[in-house]
């Protein structure tokens, strides 16, 4: 089966046919560069890795924050032509996957040959994301509080998850060193320095239970992700990552989640709003959670995984912290998460960069490449509004 | 005194919300509540987010609830709160308003005496630029309880 539904034609049926990123550094780093310049490398990666001219791309796609719109970056391309051009809603992470999703559809519906999902962030230039930043709505409520920054809007919702779900910060540590770990085997990671337990528990406390080891890294850098029909990445005779499910999605009465109000219904309160998008996905994919070989989860930080652990079904109900200590979830184990570092310790891109891990998995040619992938899960988002997923398979 | 400094944001009230916040300058909380459903909710809306409703009121609530989760922040982020000592932040679930909670903080309440299920009552005290904000106090953990909550 595949995306968007199961009676699609297969010669329009969408694959992931480049991914590319521009050199990761930490905030500043890329001082010397503006952030589109950054943008259009990582597009000119990506073309080279799917064997086209980045002239070839017609389709343009992002989500919310990015700060470089389609017609711009056509310009910097030199492409001759846009044909379709399309932004996910909301902040953050969230729509990552789902700027996937628009891309699929522009190609598998003909709007475009080549679409290009995209994401540069240069924290260095531009806004800090852990600081302070007026919130367009509902903002009364939560700045007065000191309520200001990621860190603290979902460590309230983590804190919750500990309480009803009997994890604690044993399982915070075992993921902040796993994706590390995994990180010191990949060059493009930000972070490669050894983090042991107890570097983690020596780390000063952010926001309470969440420690400096359990936030994401403040980096710039560019990623992106090609998407074109099975018909021409056959022509191309360039491996191609088929598109089995992608979707995006929220339960009622979400809004903004941790980052509005915090008034989500208290049965989904302790989780990151992705029940509903899982259950699609597998759906679409006609798989079931045990079918998945390896997961990029989206970890701003390392609580979101948990949560995102027992939303996409990767656990039962309570299981997370039974689940994260057998090792599962480590280079070797049944089910590697976050296999390039993550946003934890490769670099923070919104996503974008866990998308072209999850695509290199499922091509076979990832740094610490899991075997015979089948079924490559990423993620997107854990505290923002509505979410999305992707289940690719293998090249 | 107020539990954070004086340089923090102060609400911005809106057409949906300013009745929240004028009640809050009387030292009174009233909630968002739908006359169709019978439900309350928070924050404001133009229509009820459970049924869609737009026959809505304000009612006045008791000010009394409960820890429903919380952290302590311990970073500045932002620059008033640079060599401030760590403050807490909690979700409040009211007692007598469904489901609605309220972030703020519990203004008397050390780092290591929040947990979940704290029960605390409302009280009211100055933003930077004088707008009171609706904080909570600590109450006795045996003191009688006004309600149930969903």
């Amino acid at each position: 089966m595949t995306f968007p539904i199961k009676a699609w034609p297969a010669r329009l049926q969408p694959v992931i046919i480049g991914v590319g990123e521009t050199e990761y550094r930490k905030r500043g780093g890329h001082n010397g560069q503006n952030e589109l310049s950054l943008c259009v490398q990582a597009i000119h990666n990506a073309a080279t890795d799917a064997g086209i001219s980045p002239q070839e791309i017609e389709g343009y796609t992002s989500f919310g924050f990015e700060r470089h719109e389609p017609a711009v970056v056509q310009a910097a391309l030199a492409a001759p032509l846009l044909r379709y051009a399309a932004i996910v809603w909301g902040g953050g992470g969230g729509g990552c996957a789902g700027s996937v999703t628009l891309a699929a559809s522009a190609v598998a519906t003909g709007q475009a040959r080549f679409a290009v999902a995209y994401r540069s962030i240069c924290q260095g230039q531009h806004e800090r994301y852990g600081q302070f930043r007026e919130r367009p709505l509902w903002g009364s409520y939560v700045g007065p509080y000191g309520m200001m920054s990621p860190a603290l809007m979902t460590s309230l919702t983590y804190r919750r998850f500990m309480h009803e779900h009997g994890t604690g910060p044993e399982h915070l540590a075992e993921l902040a060193t796993s994706f590390r770990a995994n990180a010191q085997a990949n060059p493009r990671a930000v972070m490669r320095k050894n983090l042991t337990r107890d570097d983690y528990f020596a780390s000063r406390m952010i926001a309470d239970p969440f420690r400096l080891y359990d936030c994401c890294l403040e980096t710039d850098g560019a990623a992106a992700v090609i998407v074109t029909t099975r018909e021409i990445a056959e022509k191309l005779g360039r491996p191609a990552v088929p598109i089995l499910a992608a979707a995006q999605a929220s339960g009622p009465r979400w809004t903004l989640g941790p980052m509005g109000s915090h008034n989500m219904p208290l049965d989904t309160y302790a989780t990151i709003n992705s029940a509903d998008v899982a259950k699609v996905v597998f759906e679409q994919a006609g798989i079931m959670p045990a079918d998945i070989q390896v997961a990029q989860l989206y970890d701003a930080f390392t609580g979101l995984v948990i949560m995102a652990l027992q939303d996409y079904g990767l656990c039962e109900k309570g299981g997370a912290a039974r689940l994260i200590e057998s090792g599962a979830l480590r280079t070797g184990g049944s089910l590697p998460v976050n296999t390039a570092g993550g946003l934890h310790s490769e670099a923070y891109l919104h996503g974008m960069n866990l998308i072209i891990e999850a695509v290199r998995q499922a091509r076979g040619d990832a740094t610490l490449q899991v075997p015979n992938v089948r079924h490559s899960l990423v993620t997107s988002g854990g505290g923002t509004g509505h979410k999305s997923a992707l289940i690719l398979g293998a090249a | 005194m107020s539990y954070l400094p004086e340089g923090m944001p102060s609400p911005h009230p809106t057409l949906d919300d300013a009745p929240f916040w004028a009640a809050c300058q009387e030292k009174r909380l009233v909630i968002r509540h739908c006359d169709h459903c019978a439900k309350f909710f928070h924050p404001p809306l133009p229509t009820c987010p459970h049924c869609g409703s737009n026959t809505l009121s304000w009612r006045a609530v008791s000010g009394r609830g409960s820890v429903y989760t919380y952290t302590i922040g311990h970073h500045a982020v932002h620059p008033a709160l640079k060599g401030h000592p760590p403050y807490n932040i909690a979700i409040v679930l009211l007692d007598d308003a469904g489901d609605v909670r309220l972030i703020s903080n519990v203004v008397d309440a050390d780092p290591q005496e929040m947990h979940i299920g704290l029960p605390v009552e409302v009280c009211f005290e100055a933003a930077g630029d004088g707008t009171l904000l609706p904080r909570f106090r600590k109450l006795d953990e045996s003191s009688p309880r006004t309600g149930a909550t969903e």
